[in-house]
């Protein structure tokens, strides 16, 4: 019965929206149709944190989820993939909590990680969540976009298998 | 000579499986790919297939660089690196202009390319994400709006 009126009311219109602001700097947007309390509840209950932050389409398991939301503690996330032979962890510290407003955290699994700001704002009864992930460096942010290509030699083995079985790896020239 | 801190390319890695791109299935890859001919995609793997080619495009992510400079950084002649060059403009990864008596190389439109795309991919992990912290917070707000009717009572 739930499950069908959550169908009914299917908010999912509101926009994602991702954009390098800055050599540096990722932000993302997106509107939520509730007040700021119930989307910062949302962000630091790990009860309910746990129920959203791994969509299931990334194909990810967490398996274990800390959050002590306060200035100066940590945060720890594990990670299963069927991908990674071992589980993946993410950690880092609160640096700012504003209840209903503000969050900024490290991402402290690596010393090129982010440091990145949630700010939550309300307006006729609507929330505006604005996301920024600001890395030490320029290079640190390309590296992290360059991942794409550490994948590739393994894109390029399926690919080849395809191509293979489709039979076009005969090159015409 | 590229040398990517290990800690960095752990961090990558995980990055990539939280992460995991479409670019990986062979199909999206094979959608791009009919945009493009079969030349155009051989130019393209030969000019990734060096190690000197792809180090120059790692180098020209850091900044702009002239080919002298190139040259002199993978301790290679003039003429060397400028095949090198010639090689990665043909496949539209790196443009080249002349200023003065400088050839300055930055990376071309095959780049910015991926870069948007990867910056839409992780678009939609977040659109992903925050359509199941909807679902969450509908539940919230059903549960004030009962809560809210059990104090009226």
């Amino acid at each position: 019965m739930v499950a069908r009126r959550e169908n009914e009311s299917a908010p999912t219109k509101n926009r994602t929206t991702s954009e390098r602001k800055s050599a540096r700097e990722l932000v993302i947007t997106r509107t939520f149709d509730a007040p700021v309390r119930l989307v910062f509840e949302a962000w630091t209950t790990p009860e309910l944190f746990r129920q959203w932050w791994v969509p299931k389409s990334s194909g990810a398991t967490l398996l274990s989820c800390e959050q002590d939301v306060r200035v100066g503690g940590s945060y720890r996330l594990q990670l299963a993939h069927p991908r990674a032979a071992t589980p993946m962890t993410f950690f880092g510290r609160y640096l700012e909590v504003v209840p209903n407003a503000r969050l900024v955290w490290t991402n402290d699994e690596s010393a090129d990680g982010a440091v990145t700001t949630v700010t939550f704002e309300e307006k006729d009864g609507k929330t505006l969540l604005v996301m920024r992930e600001l890395y030490p460096s320029k290079q640190a942010l390309d590296m992290t976009i360059e991942g794409m290509d550490e994948a590739m030699p393994e894109t390029f083995e399926q690919l080849d298998d395809f191509l293979v079985t489709r039979g076009v790896g005969a090159e015409r020239t | 000579m590229v040398n990517t801190d290990t800690d960095a390319a752990r961090h990558l890695r995980q990055r990539q499986l939280y992460f995991p791109w479409p670019a990986v299935d062979a199909h999206v890859i094979l959608n791009r790919m009919a945009q493009y001919s079969q030349a155009r995609f051989n130019v393209s793997f030969a000019a990734l297939s060096d190690p000197v080619r792809r180090g120059v495009l790692e180098q020209l992510m850091r900044a702009d660089a002239s080919v002298t400079v190139l040259a002199e950084r993978f301790h290679m002649t003039l003429t060397g690196m400028r095949k090198h060059i010639g090689v990665l403009e043909q496949a539209e990864l790196v443009t080249t202009e002349k200023v003065g008596r400088v050839r300055s190389c930055k990376l071309g439109p095959r780049r910015l390319e991926e870069e948007a795309a990867w910056i839409e991919n992780y678009r939609q992990l977040w659109a992903a994400r925050f359509d199941a912290l909807d679902t969450v917070i509908e539940e919230l707000k059903r549960k004030e709006k009962r809560d809210g009717r059990k104090k009226r009572e």
